[in-house]
């Protein structure tokens, strides 16, 4: 795979599980020596020279990894100690990082006890006490609740608005598309690679000769099965209430609604769509397991 | 150069006030072992049971019997009356030693002919089966020299007067409390420090840190400089403890022990680092501190002289930096040796321990990436 990300985005770096997105963010951290191929961030090789990419980026892993029997201010004091900040600088950084993470008044906490977004702000603030250019996150909101979940994205789109890279894992689609830029991994190949938009219109995910046709109807279920029989239905989906289909150009919204019609179910709404990013994953990937399995 | 080494230690420090039952531990492990083999692990076979059939009946027997047990070793608990009786009361557990001394004793020994009396000893507890063995014929020995000297008709040809030096009590404290200090290091050592490395590994701080530009040496370093500090703290307090309690003062040169105690941190310290590399859990890790203080225990010469090992396992016991600590330990302590007698034993310790620490920092290196 070969990518770049460029400065001050937020580049989403998706792909299933044991893809091997972890593995690339060690190798870019200069946790693992690659096998084979470079990467540079801010101009440096990571693969010669990881102690000179080091002061230069922030990483936040998966797992909560700071020390728990340790205070919120001593795990802070001892990464800005170990960035090699002192004195006059390192106060001034304390209190901002506090001040972005909103941590102030939980100094003397010990950080395992700490609930799973609060281990969050921590993990992000001793991340970011060196002002790293680029900032690494391994799934950051995997395990946390939905309101700490929105409170960490503003954070991320604070920093990347002062100019701080970030290169993030999720699962999450719609942490997906909060990114500037997206990379799709699927067993370890770089199979799309873009702005949202642009993957979104890719022909390969809806073909000139097809159509996305969202459907809202009260029998969802059965709907989906007489769907899926209709000549013309590529491929058929629940997506909360509503259905979404890919169907061929040729197959007319109006001779859905009268199939449907016709077997007693009513129709609330039918209209076109552009496809989101799950629909452009799932494509891409089950076009990927098809041709592999020909 | 050593980027963080502080900040590591600091933090060390701060993991170690934090769990104050591990350090608890720590400090009062060593205070058990010292009143467990200092008090409790008393190796002088004393008082031992002993069964009497006495078929004589006369002075002569009698003063055998009084002349055994003033000897200390000896206690009579039973007296029999069938050699049937005799062998019961060892097999039950009663006695471990049977005396027995036949109808014609005094009459024998009237006569000026040979004596006998048979002694059945109890072989299942070795120690006190060669201690009733070798003191038995040794009295018997002696009161046989006596019974010639009084009839005025030899002087002994060769006469053995042992003198004991250093512990003339022979009380086994005083032979077992200095090698303590080797193992109490040991264990601060190896095991904790294995323990504090492991730990970050399994909750991924490790990886964290990797992450940040500290300096490899200098995380080690810092990892293990207050583990040192412990255990040269721990020693102190045994050898006091040694001083006070058993009486045990230091001979030789304190200077010396000083000089020679780091020589053989660095060579726990390097275990425990090897034992790092190794596991992936504190389990695991706690496990293979077992691996190596069981056989610094058994093997060293610390409870059993190395002298009598199997030769296919006493190789074993030259690369157990332990074995050469303990010499050094009682030779300063109890003998008040000195770098001339002492320099070989170092000089091994020195290189042991080199050797250990260089290939856990090459592998402990390599780990890391």
């Amino acid at each position: 795979m070969s990518f770049d990300v460029p400065d001050a985005s937020i580049f989403g770096f998706l792909g299933p599980n044991g893809s091997g997105k972890s593995t690339v963010i060690r190798m870019l951290c200069g946790l693992l020596a690659p096998t084979s191929g470079e990467a540079t961030l801010e101009g440096i090789d990571v693969v010669r020279h990881p102690d000179r990419v080091k002061p230069k980026i922030g990483y936040m892993s998966q797992q909560f990894s700071l020390y728990r029997d340790l205070t919120v201010e001593e795990n802070l004091t001892f990464y800005g100690s170990v960035y090699g900040l002192s004195g006059e600088r390192f106060a001034t950084r304390k209190k901002a990082v506090m001040d972005v993470v909103g941590i102030a008044g939980q100094q003397s906490k010990r950080a395992g006890t700490l609930s799973g977004g609060w281990k969050q702000r921590l993990a992000l603030a001793c991340a970011l006490i060196h002002e790293p250019q680029i900032l690494f996150l391994d799934e950051p909101t995997a395990g946390i609740d939905p309101v700490a979940r929105r409170s960490l994205w503003d954070l991320l789109f604070d920093l990347s608005a002062q100019g701080t890279t970030l290169f993030v894992t999720t699962h999450y689609m719609d942490e997906a598309e909060r990114c500037t830029h997206i990379g799709y991994i699927y067993l370890a190949r770089l199979i799309a690679l873009g702005r949202p938009a642009e993957l979104k219109a890719r022909q390969d995910v809806t073909p000139p000769d097809t159509r996305r046709i969202e459907l809202v109807t009260d029998q969802a279920p059965a709907a989906l099965r007489i769907l899926k029989g209709l000549p013309g239905v590529l491929s058929a989906t629940f997506f909360g209430e509503a259905l979404h289909l890919l169907t061929s150009e040729s197959l007319d919204p109006d001779a859905i609604r009268s199939a449907l019609d016709a077997a007693g179910m009513g129709v609330t709404n039918i209209r076109e769509m552009s496809p989101n990013l799950e629909d452009v994953f799932v494509t891409l990937t089950q076009g990927l397991e098809q041709t592999g399995r020909a | 150069m050593l980027r963080g080494l502080r900040a590591v230690a600091a933090k060390e420090i701060i993991h170690v006030r934090r769990d104050p039952a591990a350090l608890a531990i720590s400090i009062l492990l060593p205070m058990v072992q010292l009143t467990i083999f200092g008090y409790a692990l008393d190796t002088d076979v004393k008082h031992i049971r002993t069964a009497v059939y006495d078929l004589d009946h006369r002075p002569a027997s009698q003063q055998f019997i009084q002349r055994l047990e003033a000897t200390r070793y000896y206690k009579v608990v039973e007296r029999v009356n069938s050699d049937q009786a005799l062998r019961q009361a060892i097999v039950a557990g009663r006695a471990k030693v049977g005396v027995k001394l036949p109808p014609d004793y005094s009459e024998k020994l009237l006569r000026g002919e040979s004596a006998q009396v048979l002694m059945l000893v109890d072989g299942s507890d070795s120690q006190v089966a060669f201690k009733a063995q070798t003191t038995a014929v040794f009295l018997a020995t002696n009161m046989a020299i006596e019974k010639l000297s009084a009839r005025g008709s030899v002087s002994v040809p060769i006469d053995v007067r042992p003198r004991v030096l250093f512990n003339p009590d022979m009380r086994s404290a005083n032979f077992f409390v200095p090698g303590l200090v080797g193992l109490i290091l040991q264990i601060v050592t190896t095991m904790l420090t294995a323990l504090s490395i492991v730990r970050e590994k399994e909750q991924g701080t490790l990886e964290q840190l990797l992450v940040t530009p500290v300096d490899k040496l200098a995380l080690m370093l810092g990892k293990l400089a207050p583990y040192a500090v412990l255990g040269l703290f721990e020693t102190s307090l045994v050898l006091y403890l040694m001083w006070a309690v058993f009486g045990v003062g230091i001979n030789g040169s304190l200077l010396l022990l000083g000089a020679l105690v780091p020589v053989f941190l660095f060579a726990g310290l390097g275990l425990g680092l090897m034992i790092s590399t190794f596991a992936q859990t504190q389990a695991q890790a706690f496990q293979a501190s077992f691996l190596i203080i069981l056989p610094s225990v058994l093997l060293s010469g610390f409870v059993f002289p190395r002298e009598s090992m199997p030769a296919l396992i006493y190789p074993i016991t030259t690369v157990i930096p332990v074995t050469y600590f303990l010499e050094i330990l009682r030779g300063v302590i109890l003998r008040g040796a000195g770098w001339p007698e002492l320099w070989r034993q170092a000089t091994l310790l020195l290189l042991l321990g080199a050797g250990i620490l260089t290939i856990a920092v090459a592998r402990f290196q390599k780990r890391l990436g």
